[in-house]
């Protein structure tokens, strides 16, 4: 399903991209279990009355597909029930890990990590340097990675790349698909400040 | 019959079961009356709102078993707040109060407090046995307290309650000297068992015959309690996480293999989906199987479990089975009753089975009689053919998880394919409706569903038509549950006297409107109308302005009691 293929937002990296990767590492990953609609509905036990009334008025004649809203109390299953396969969700991803590809420019092969294992940023780009061997340079919102021609990057559900640190370090957990550390000149895009 | 003696009279009700075949009985004259409500010793109260406990002692003074109910059944879909109300407490202790002789204590949906556990357990010498089925406001506590100071305890059974979990340690309270027990269930709770105390209970009990274990038990346990206790008939099972080349999955194997008797199987909490193979050799004897908790068993495994079942009465299922799965079980499961099929992931909205699974079940189970089904997607030819293959259904629940879908193929409303099942089906006793549908469904409803007790409408209907049908027509309904449809004061008020001959009537998100409600309630002294006004919605103003408000949620019911003293804030008797 889609990761969403937006290339008309962010910049189009994926079609200029020079890498010495493994063949075959060009694709999206990871499309099998995610499902189009991840939505949660609200916790609370507020009585969603806009949205069932404008599911009601949206019906009333015509065949589109109904909004995906979230409607309180719908699917009628019990609420122990609910939580429970909810609880058995969160589980399984916890126990299983969370494991997206590394890409380096320049080197033959990728690597995997797990991002559950790491704590913040600090803790995956040390990570990151050691596999690799390279050194990442000062991060800034204002200007990314100072000092030096590597920039960590990654693909996030979208399909944009994004530069590594921008966002809250869950925001990225739960939106990071695959790493990608870029070097030198494609680097200055996103704001390498060499 | 005035010639006979009373204790005659009484052996011959003593073959009267059913509550509903005793209350016509204690109809017939003032003598019978008396002797049936001395005699009568299982009473069932369907709304615990709908009568006093005191009353209730009074006339059944041989009472000793008594079920009650509580909250409206769409407080399970979390559409009543809180605090609503349906407490057990003042029902416990007016018992004791009346020195009832309790034995055996049936709840649903009610707020069951530790205190009221602690308060039953030491009231009751001869208290036998609880089941508590989607309750809360307990902890583990009150089952401490249960487990130690009834004596003579025969069954503990929790389904699906949300119980707060302190420790493990509860079930060490049952005394060394307690060897009563014949029912045990304690899947639903989350936490840590003691579970030396868990293997010692089962081996001092030696009439056990249904276990079901929550998720802390582990195999190697498991296998131990059924070397101790091969004679069980059903069983749950709690987590099933193993090395299939282990020696404690070898030993379970041996283990299973003695089980012999065991008719009912559920659990597998927490699963790994291999190796289910050691309980093939029992699938052969299972009348009733429930993985409904547990999707991690999919696929192949599943597929190779449901093909050794061959005397299914009852299969509780999550939809990952998928239409090729429930194709396997239409050809294996040839006495199959009831089928449940449960969304595996009930917020992504995306169901693995469609209406194709259910025509197949269909074609191959003859006898189904009772069927919830959460699906994809439906048809009304598909409909039509299930009301063809199957004529015998008393319960028929359907649930598309987008709750106004038209007919998958056509796009037209479902109202034909109900139309086929209530018209065919005509022991049909339950009905609950989804997908697009207009007041035409209702028509078919109110002309076929003579047997009807209770419906449940959503998101369904045109106008007030729609509901008068039924009202109409439904001469047996008992439980009508409506949200979100455009039903107004109009039906609402067409007649009223229907609401005295049901248990009870709810309208969420539809069209009635306070002075619609006033106007009931002033006409019903019978009936408690209760409004629900959550987050200060409403004024309780009067006047014209009560047409103007409309009411997010009202539920009525008739009552013996009078207007209920422990009613929250924000519920309104009007």
């Amino acid at each position: 399903m889609e990761g969403g293929v937006a290339y008309e937002q962010g910049l189009n990296l994926k079609a200029t991209e020079l890498t010495l990767g493994l063949p075959g590492t060009g694709e999206t990953e990871g499309q099998g279990g995610v499902r189009n609609n991840n939505k949660r509905p609200m916790p609370t036990s507020e009585t969603n009355e806009e949205e069932s009334q404008a599911l009601k008025a949206a019906d009333r004649g015509s065949t589109a597909p109904a909004a995906k809203a979230q409607i309180v109390g719908w699917p009628p299953i019990r609420s122990y029930r609910k939580n429970s396969l909810q609880a058995k969700k969160d589980n399984e991803s916890e126990a299983s890990g969370m494991y997206v590809k590394v890409s380096m420019d320049g080197a033959p092969y990728l690597r995997k990590i797990d991002l559950k294992v790491y704590r913040g940023y600090p803790e995956l780009l040390k990570a990151l340097e050691a596999m690799f061997k390279f050194a990442a340079g000062v991060y800034s919102e204002r200007e990314g990675y100072k000092g030096s021609e590597y920039v960590p990057t990654y693909e996030d559900k979208d399909g944009d790349w994004m530069l590594v640190g921008d966002v809250p370090w869950d925001m990225f957990m739960s939106s990071c698909k695959r790493l990608r550390i870029m070097k030198g000149s494609e680097a200055r895009g996103l704001g390498c400040g060499v | 019959m005035n010639y006979f003696p009373d204790e005659v009279l009484e052996h011959i009700f003593d073959f009267v079961g059913s509550h509903k075949d005793r209350n016509s009985v204690s109809q017939v004259c003032k003598l019978w009356y008396r002797i049936e409500s001395y005699s009568r010793q299982t009473v069932f109260v369907g709304n615990c709102y709908a009568i006093g406990p005191e009353r209730v002692a009074e006339r059944f003074s041989g009472l000793k078993s008594i079920t009650l109910k509580g909250k409206p059944h769409f407080a399970d879909f979390n559409l009543v707040p809180p605090d609503w109300g349906g407490f057990v407490y003042p029902w416990i202790e007016a018992f004791a109060r009346s020195r009832v002789g309790l034995e055996e204590l049936r709840l649903k949906r009610m707020v069951v407090s530790d205190e009221s556990l602690e308060l039953l357990s030491r009231s009751f010498p001869n208290f036998k046995s609880l089941v508590l089925v989607s309750c809360e406001g307990f902890t583990t506590d009150g089952l401490a307290a249960v487990a130690a100071y009834c004596r003579q305890l025969k069954e503990l059974d929790l389904q699906e309650n949300d119980v707060e979990d302190h420790r493990g340690h509860w079930l060490s309270c049952f005394p060394e000297s307690s060897t009563s027990l014949v029912s045990l269930n304690f899947a639903c709770l989350k936490g840590d068992i003691n579970l030396p105390a868990l293997e010692r209970l089962v081996a001092r009990s030696p009439n056990l015959k249904s276990l079901r274990l929550s998720r802390a038990v582990p195999l190697d346990v498991l296998q131990r309690i059924l070397i101790r206790a091969p004679q069980l008939l059903d069983l749950g099972v709690g987590s099933y996480l193993h090395d299939p080349d282990s020696e404690n999955y070898n030993k379970l194997v041996t283990a299973i293999q003695k089980c012999k008797s065991v008719r009912s199987l559920s659990g597998f909490l927490d699963v790994a989906p291999h190796c289910l193979s050691a309980f093939h050799v029992i699938c052969p004897n299972l009348t009733s199987l429930n993985l409904s908790y547990a999707p991690g068993i999919y696929d192949n495994e599943l597929i190779k479990l449901i093909r050794h079942c061959h005397k299914l009465q009852r299969l509780w299922i999550l939809d990952c089975i998928g239409d090729k799965g429930l194709e396997v079980v239409a050809s294996t499961c040839k006495d199959l009753e009831e089928l449940r099929v449960f969304p595996s992931d009930p917020y992504v909205g995306q169901a693995a089975v469609t209406e194709e699974g259910l025509v197949a079940i269909s074609r191959g189970c003859q006898k189904l009689n009772s069927i919830l089904y959460f699906c994809q997607q439906m048809t009304n030819a598909a409909l039509i053919t299930v009301a063809k293959n199957c004529p015998n259904f008393v319960r028929f629940r359907l649930c598309i998880l987008d709750p106004t879908k038209p007919d998958a193929v056509t796009q037209q409303p479902l109202d034909e394919g109900f139309g086929a099942i209530v018209q065919a089906c005509k022991g049909l006793k339950r009905l609950s409706l989804s997908g697009l549908l207009t007041d035409q469904v209702f028509l078919y409803i109110g002309m076929y569903a003579e047997q009807l007790e209770m419906l449940s409408i959503a998101f369904a209907g045109d106008s007030d038509k729609g509901m008068q049908y039924v009202l109409k027509g439904c001469k047996k309904l008992r439980k009508l549950e409506i949200r979100d449809s455009p039903f107004g004061n109009a039906a609402l008020l067409m007649d009223v006297a229907k609401y005295e001959t049901m248990r009870s009537l709810w309208m969420s998100s539809c069209e009635v409107t306070l002075g619609g409600c006033k106007a009931l309630a002033k006409r019903m002294p019978g009936l408690n109308v209760e409004i629900i006004n959550e987050n200060d919605q409403m004024e309780f103003v009067g006047g014209c302005d009560d047409d103007r408000q409309k009411v997010e949620k009202m539920y009525l019911y008739r009552t013996l009691a009078g207007q209920r003293r422990d009613a929250p804030e924000f519920v309104w008797t009007l």
